[in-house]
C-alpha cells in the first residue's frame, strides 16, 4: 500500500509542477506590463519602473516563475495589481462560500444519486427506474445555471422561502448562512446527481451481472445480501472517479452559480480580476483550482486502493 | 444494423427529431427569421409572448423566437467544431497511445490527457479570456481542448482491447505496419463508441457554450446565443420570466435531443457487438 | 430413494425451448456425469436444480432434492438450501471470486449465512477448515488471501471449499476444470472424488468432454439440444452406446485422422537457442526491475512436410515462443531459420518470409474484423504479395482457398458474424492457405471447437497437409489433439523444452518426469471405446 500511495503522490508533483509551468507561462505571455496598466496612460517611466520593482517585474522569467512558486507553498500568492492587498487574503476570504457550496453540493448530490441509482438498478425495468431514468435524463440536460433562475422565480419570489441572492456571512449564524447556499447548492447538485445516478445504475447492473455475484447467490445469499454485501463495494469502484471529477467541476461550476445568487465567492473574484487584468489574481485562483482538482485525483486514486486490493500490490 | 434498426429506437428516433428542429431553426435563420433581431424597437420592448411575438420580446424589444434561432447557430456551431477539434486531435493520439502501448509515447499521451483533464473548460476559458479578451472563439478552444483527452480516451481504451484480438494478430502475420492497422482494423471499430460519445460531447459542448455565454466568457453582444440572452433577462426574470424560460427551454431541447440520440445509437451498436461475441 | 431427482424438466427462456423432457437422478455417494456439446442445456439443468436461471425462464416438471419440490418452493426456502444442501462449482475461477473480499471471509460467509448464531471467529476457523481439506493449507494461505493473489486452481479450491463449507448433501460441478490446465485438472478431480467419499456427498459433473468423466462418473447422462439422449451407468455405456449421436461423440472423442503426408529430411524452420526477457514491474522504488524469462535456450527445427506439436500448460511459454516466430515478439538471444536464411533482418521479418509462413488461432470469434466481408478478410494474406492477383485471377483465388476448406464460393460475400464457430475456423484456414505458404502454425486451433467439429476440422488439416505439402506447427495443451494429429512433438515447461522426439515414442515411454506427470494427468477414454470408433 505505501509503494502505491508513493507512486501516486509522485504523479501528484509531476501535475502540480506541469500544470504551475502551463499556467504561469500562460498568463506570462500576456501582452502589456500590468504596472503601466495599473497607473494609467500618464504615468511617469520611474514611477513605472518604481512599480515594476515593487511587483518583482524586473527580473528574470525563470526568477520570477520561482518567486511564485515558492511563494504558494508558504501561502503567499503575492500582491493585488489593482487592490495592493495580499491575493491570499483575497481568495480566503471568498473560498469560506466556494468551497461550503461545492461540498454542500457534492454531498446533496450523492444522498439523491446512490439511493436513487441502486433502486433504478435493482429495480430494472420497473416504474422506479423507468422515472428515474427519465428524471435523470432531464436532468443532466438542464443547464445549472438556469435551473437556479427558475428557483429564483419559484422559491425565492413566488413563495418567499429563500432570499433571492447574496450571503449574509458566516457571522450572521451557521443555518442562515447554510440557508442562503440551499438553493445554489440544489442548482449545482442536480444535474450532478443525475449523472452519479446514471453511472451507479449502470455499474452496479454491470456487477450484477458478474460471475461472483452468481456464486453468492449459490450460497444461499438472497438478493438483497447479495447487493448489500457484494455487488456495491464492486460497483462503487467506478462510481468513486466520477465523484472525483464532480468535485472539480462543482467548484469551477460554482463560479456560473454564485454569478446567479450574487454570491462573493471565488467567481466574483476572478471576473472583477479578468476585468481590472488583475493577472496575479487570476493566475492564483486558476492555479488554486487545477490544486484542488489534482488534489481531489488524488484522493479518490487513495480510495480505489482502499476499495479494491488489487491496485494495493499491482501497478 | 440497418435502417429498421434507427427507426425502431424510440429515444434515437425523439433525439433524432428534436435535434433537428434546432438545426433546421439555425439554418433557416440564415435566410430569414420572424424578425430582424440587428435593431433596437423600444417601443415593442418587453411584450408578453402573443402573437405576432409568439415568444415575446426583450428589452431592447427585439423578438425573442428569432433570438432563440439566430441563437441555435452559435450553439451549435460552437459544441460542433469543438467536438471536432476533440476528435481530430483526440482519436489520432488514443490510436497511437494504444498502438505505442507501454512505451513512453503511451505514458506521454497519457500522462498529458491526465493533466488537460485537471483544466475544467471554465478554466481554460478564464484563462483564455485573462489573456486574449472575450470571444465566441474562446469558447470553441475552451470546449475543444477539454474535449481532446475525452476522445483520446475512449479511442485508447477501445482500441487497446481490439489489438488483443487475434484478427490484429493476422493483420501483423500479413506484414502490416501499426499505423495501417489502426486505420484499416482499430478506427472503423471503435468508430460506434466515438459517436456515441460524439453525441453526447455535442451536447456538452452546447451546455458548456450556454455556461460560458452566461458569464460573459464565451459570445459577445450584439451577437444572441442562449446562454447571452439568460444573462440580460437574469434582472428581468422577476417580472418577466418568460425571458429566462424560452432559451432555457432551447438548451434543454436541444441538449435532451442529442443525449436521447445518443443513447438510442448505443442500444443500436450494442446489441450487435454482443451478438458476434456470442 | 435418490437424493435428486429431475423429472420431465422442461424449460424456456421467454418463447425458446432449452430443455425438454429432461429426466436424471443422483443418489447420495453417487457421481453423476452430464455430458454435452455446446447448446445441449446440461448448464442450464444446473442452473435449474439450483433455480437460479436467468431472467425470464419458466420451468415445467418435477426437481426433488431431498423432500422439497424446487420448482415449488418459495424463494425463502430455496435460499435456505443453496449452499447448505446444495453446493455449486463454476467454470471460471477467475471471475467467481469476489475480487475486494478475502477467502476466509467468502467462505465464512457460507457458514454464517446459514446459521446466524455462529460467531464470526467461529465461523472463520470452520472455514480454515473447509480450505484445509480443499488441500489450501493455512500457513501457505491465510484467510486474508485475496483471490488476485491466487492461481487458477487454487481459486477453485476456494469455490469448492465454499461449496462444501456446509457439508451439503448435493455438489452440483459445472465444467470445473474446463478452464484449467491438464495437471491442476487431475488435481480438482481427485479433490472432488475424495469429498464425495469423505460426506457420501452426490456430485453432479457437467463437462463437454467425456474422457474427463470417464473414469469419474458412475452413470452417465449424454445431452443434445436441450434433450437426453442416452443414459446408463458409465462402465457400460462406454461400450453399449446405442444412440447414433452418443457413438458419434465417442468417435470424435477419440478420432484419428488419416494422415499419409510426404516428410522431407530438410528442416524448413531451425529455431536455434532461442531467448525471450520480459521485464517485470518493479517491486521496490529504486532497485532495476526484474526480469523473466519466458522462452529458454530454446531449440528445435522443423522439417518440410513434418507435423510437429508443441505442448505446455498456460505460462509456459509456449504463446511466447509461438508469437517470436511470427516476428511479433522481439528477441533477447538466439535465431531463427527459415529455408535456411535468417527470419529477422535489421529488427523485422522480411515480406519474403512472412510470405512463407501464416497462422491460424484459437479464437473462431476474435480472429476475423466483424466489419469485412470474407473475401476481404481471407484476401488479407494479399498484402505480402508484391504483384497480388486482380481482377478474375483474385476471385478464383478466393472460390478456391474457400472450396479446399470446403466453404461454397458463394460464403465470401457474407460477414463472419453469420458463421459458426466450426466455419470460421476453416475460413481462417482458407485465410492462412491463400497465398501457399509452407508453414501454418496453429495456435491452439482447434481448441475452443466442440468436439465433433474439432474431428472434422482435424481431417481437413490433414487434408490439406497432403494435398499441398504443408508443414504444421500445431500448438495445444491439448494432448490427445496433439497426439492425433503430429509426427513429432515437443514438451515445453517454464520457457524451456524439456523433452521431444517422436510422438508416439513420448507418449508411450516418456521420459522426463514433467512429460510423465502431464501424460498421466491427461483424462482419458476407456481403450474399448477406441476399438469401436
Amino acid at each position: 500500500m505505501l509503494r502505491y500511495i508513493l507512486k501516486r503522490l509522485q504523479a501528484l508533483l509531476i501535475s502540480l509542477v506541469v500544470a504551475s509551468l502551463v499556467i504561469f507561462s500562460a498568463v506570462e505571455i500576456v501582452p502589456g506590463d500590468p504596472a503601466s496598466f495599473m497607473l494609467g496612460i500618464n504615468a511617469q517611466e520611474d514611477t513605472i519602473m518604481a512599480l515594476r520593482e515593487q511587483l518583482g517585474l524586473n527580473v528574470s522569467l525563470t526568477q520570477r516563475y520561482f518567486t511564485w512558486v515558492t511563494g504558494m507553498i508558504q501561502g503567499d500568492f503575492g500582491t493585488s495589481y489593482t487592490y495592493r492587498t495580499p491575493v491570499s487574503d483575497m481568495i480566503s476570504e471568498r473560498m469560506v462560500i466556494s468551497l461550503p457550496l461545492a461540498i454542500y453540493a457534492l454531498t446533496l448530490s450523492t444522498l439523491i444519486a446512490f439511493p436513487a441509482g441502486i433502486i433504478a438498478a435493482t429495480r430494472r425495468g420497473s416504474v422506479a427506474d423507468v422515472s428515474v431514468m427519465g428524471v435523470t435524463q432531464l436532468g443532466v440536460a438542464i443547464p445549472n445555471f438556469w435551473f437556479a433562475m427558475l428557483m429564483v422565480v419559484v422559491f425565492a419570489i413566488n413563495l418567499r422561502w429563500f432570499s433571492a441572492g447574496g450571503f449574509p456571512g458566516w457571522d450572521a449564524g451557521f443555518f442562515a448562512a447554510m440557508k442562503a447556499l440551499t438553493l445554489p447548492a440544489i442548482a449545482l447538485a442536480l444535474p450532478q446527481a443525475s449523472i452519479l445516478a446514471r453511472v451507479m445504475r449502470s455499474s452496479l447492473l454491470d456487477t450484477l451481472s458478474e460471475d461472483f455475484i452468481r456464486t453468492a447467490r449459490a450460497k444461499g445469499l438472497t438478493r438483497r445480501q447479495t447487493l448489500w454485501r457484494h455487488a456495491l463495494r464492486n460497483a462503487l469502484i467506478p462510481v468513486l472517479t466520477i465523484i472525483g471529477l464532480q468535485f472539480a467541476f462543482l467548484l469551477a461550476g460554482g463560479i456560473i452559480i454564485e454569478k446567479v445568487f450574487f454570491l462573493p465567492g471565488l467567481g466574483q473574484l476572478i471576473f472583477q480580476a479578468i476585468t481590472q487584468r488583475d493577472l496575479i489574481v487570476v493566475e492564483s485562483v486558476v492555479m488554486l483550482l487545477v490544486f484542488a482538482v489534482i488534489l481531489v485525483n488524488f484522493t479518490v486514486d487513495l480510495a480505489y486502493g482502499l476499495a479494491d486490493p488489487r491496485l494495493r500490490r499491482s501497478r | 444494423m440497418n435502417a429498421a434498426h434507427f427507426l425502431r429506437s424510440r429515444s434515437f428516433m425523439l433525439g433524432l427529431i428534436l435535434t433537428l428542429i434546432f438545426v433546421f431553426a439555425a439554418l433557416i435563420s440564415f435566410l430569414w427569421t420572424p424578425y430582424e433581431i440587428d435593431g433596437v424597437d423600444i417601443p415593442n420592448k418587453l411584450h408578453a409572448p402573443a402573437w405576432p411575438n409568439l415568444l415575446g420580446t426583450d428589452q431592447y424589444g427585439r423578438d425573442v423566437l428569432s433570438m432563440i434561432m439566430v441563437g441555435a447557430r452559435v450553439s451549435i456551431a460552437v459544441a460542433l467544431v469543438a467536438v471536432t477539434i476533440g476528435m481530430v486531435i483526440g482519436v489520432p493520439l488514443g490510436l497511437a497511445a494504444a498502438a505505442k502501448k507501454g512505451t513512453w509515447w503511451d505514458e506521454i499521451i497519457m500522462r498529458g490527457n491526465d493533466l488537460v483533464f485537471a483544466f475544467p473548460s471554465l478554466v481554460i476559458a478564464i484563462l483564455i479570456t485573462a489573456i486574449f479578451g472575450a470571444s465566441a472563439i474562446n469558447a470553441i478552444i475552451a470546449i475543444g481542448i477539454f474535449n481532446i483527452p475525452v476522445f483520446a480516451r475512449i479511442t485508447r481504451g477501445g482500441a487497446l482491447s481490439l489489438w488483443e484480438r487475434d484478427y490484429i494478430l493476422s493483420a501483423r502475420v500479413a506484414g502490416k505496419s501499426p499505423a495501417r492497422i489502426s486505420i484499416e482494423h482499430i478506427l472503423p471499430n471503435v468508430m460506434n463508441l466515438l459517436i456515441v460519445q460524439g453525441t453526447i460531447q455535442f451536447s456538452l459542448g452546447i451546455l458548456a457554450e450556454a455556461g460560458l455565454s452566461f458569464v460573459g466568457l464565451g459570445v459577445q453582444p450584439p451577437t444572441p446565443s442562449w446562454g447571452r440572452m439568460l444573462a440580460d433577462s437574469q434582472t428581468l426574470v422577476y417580472s418577466y420570466a418568460y425571458l429566462a424560460l424560452f432559451p432555457g427551454l432551447a438548451i434543454v431541447l436541444t441538449v435532451l435531443g442529442l443525449n436521447l440520440m445518443g443513447d438510442g445509437l448505443r442500444d443500436i451498436f450494442d446489441p450487435k457487438v454482443r451478438k458476434s461475441r456470442t | 430413494m435418490s437424493l435428486l431427482t429431475i423429472n420431465n424438466l422442461s424449460m424456456k427462456i421467454g418463447a425458446v425451448e432449452i430443455l425438454r423432457d429432461v429426466s436424471m437422478s443422483v443418489d447420495p455417494g453417487q457421481i453423476l456425469g452430464v455430458i454435452g456439446e455446446s447448446g445441449s442445456g446440461k448448464s442450464m439443468t444446473a442452473f435449474s436444480v439450483m433455480q437460479l436461471l436467468p431472467e425470464g425462464a419458466t420451468c415445467t416438471g418435477e426437481i426433488t432434492l431431498g423432500d422439497t419440490n424446487m420448482l415449488t418452493a418459495p424463494e425463502p426456502d430455496l435460499c435456505a438450501i443453496r449452499g447448505n444442501d446444495v453446493g455449486m462449482v463454476f467454470q471460471e475461477p477467475m471471475t467467481a471470486l469476489n475480487p475486494v473480499k478475502n477467502i476466509g471471509d467468502q467462505v465464512a460467509e457460507t457458514i454464517r449465512i446459514h446459521e446466524p448464531s455462529v460467531s464470526k471467529a467461529e465461523a472463520l476457523s470452520r472455514a480454515r477448515a473447509a480450505l484445509d481439506r480443499c488441500e489450501l493449507p493455512g500457513d501457505r494461505f491465510p484467510l486474508t488471501r485475496y483471490p488476485h493473489e491466487m492461481s487458477g486452481g487454487q481459486r477453485q479450491r476456494v469455490v469448492i471449499a465454499m461449496a462444501i463449507a456446509r457439508h451439503p448433501k448435493l455438489l452440483i460441478a459445472d465444467e470445473p476444470t474446463t478452464a484449467l490446465d491438464v495437471t491442476t485438472q487431475a488435481e480438482i478431480l481427485d479433490l472432488l472424488k475424495r469429498l464425495v467419499v469423505e460426506d457420501n456427498m452426490g456430485l453432479m459433473m457437467i463437462t463437454h468432454d467425456l474422457a474427463v468423466v470417464s473414469d469419474l462418473a458412475d452413470h452417465i447422462v449424454i445431452m443434445k439440444q436441450g434433450e437426453v439422449v442416452e443414459q446408463g451407468a458409465a462402465a457400460t455405456l462406454y461400450r453399449d452406446a446405442e444412440h447414433p449421436y452418443t457413438k458419434a461423440l465417442f468417435a470424435a472423442s477419440s478420432h484419428q485422422p488419416d494422415r499419409s503426408a510426404p516428410q522431407h529430411a530438410l528442416p524448413l524452420l531451425q529455431v536455434k537457442n532461442l531467448v525471450r526477457d520480459y521485464s517485470l514491474p518493479r517491486t521496490k522504488l529504486f532497485a532495476p526491475a526484474g526480469k523473466f524469462r519466458a522462452v529458454n535456450d530454446v531449440s528445435f527445427e522443423i522439417k518440410r512436410g513434418e507435423s510437429l506439436g508443441l505442448v505446455g500448460e498456460s505460462g509456459c511459454g509456449k504463446s511466447t515462443l509461438t508469437r517470436a516466430i511470427l516476428g511479433l515478439e522481439a528477441l533477447q538471444g538466439g535465431e531463427i531459420l527459415l529455408d535456411g536464411k535468417a527470419l529477422v533482418t535489421g529488427g523485422h521479418i522480411s515480406r519474403a518470409a512472412r510470405r512463407k509462413m501464416q497462422v491460424v488461432f484459437q479464437d473462431p470469434y476474435g480472429s476475423f474484423n466483424p466489419r469485412h466481408k470474407v473475401a476481404r478478410l481471407i484476401t488479407e494474406p494479399f498484402h505480402l504479395l508484391d504483384t497480388p492477383p486482380t481482377g478474375l485471377a483474385h476471385d478464383l483465388a478466393i472460390d478456391q482457398a474457400l472450396i479446399s476448406v470446403g466453404m461454397a464460393p458463394d460464403d465470401k460475400h457474407k460477414y463472419i458474424h453469420e458463421f459458426s464457430g466450426g466455419q470460421r475456423q476453416r475460413i481462417a484456414i482458407a485465410r492462412a492457405l491463400i497465398i501457399r505458404p509452407e508453414l501454418i502454425i496453429l495456435d491452439e486451433a482447434v481448441s475452443a471447437l466442440d468436439v465433433s467439429v474439432r474431428a472434422q476440422v482435424l481431417d481437413l488439416l490433414a487434408a490439406l497437409s497432403e494435398k499441398h505439402g504443408l508443414t504444421y506447427l500445431f500448438i495445444s495443451h491439448d494432448l490427445s489433439v496433439v497426439r492425433s494429429i503430429t509426427d513429432r512433438v515437443l514438451v515445453m515447461k517454464s520457457g524451456e523444452i524439456v523433452e521431444q522426439g517422436e510422438t508416439e515414442t513420448v507418449f508411450e515411454h516418456p521420459t522426463h518426469p514433467y512429460t510423465k506427470a502431464l501424460i498421466n494427468a491427461a483424462p482419458r477414454l476407456p481403450d474399448d471405446i477406441k476399438e469401436t470408433a
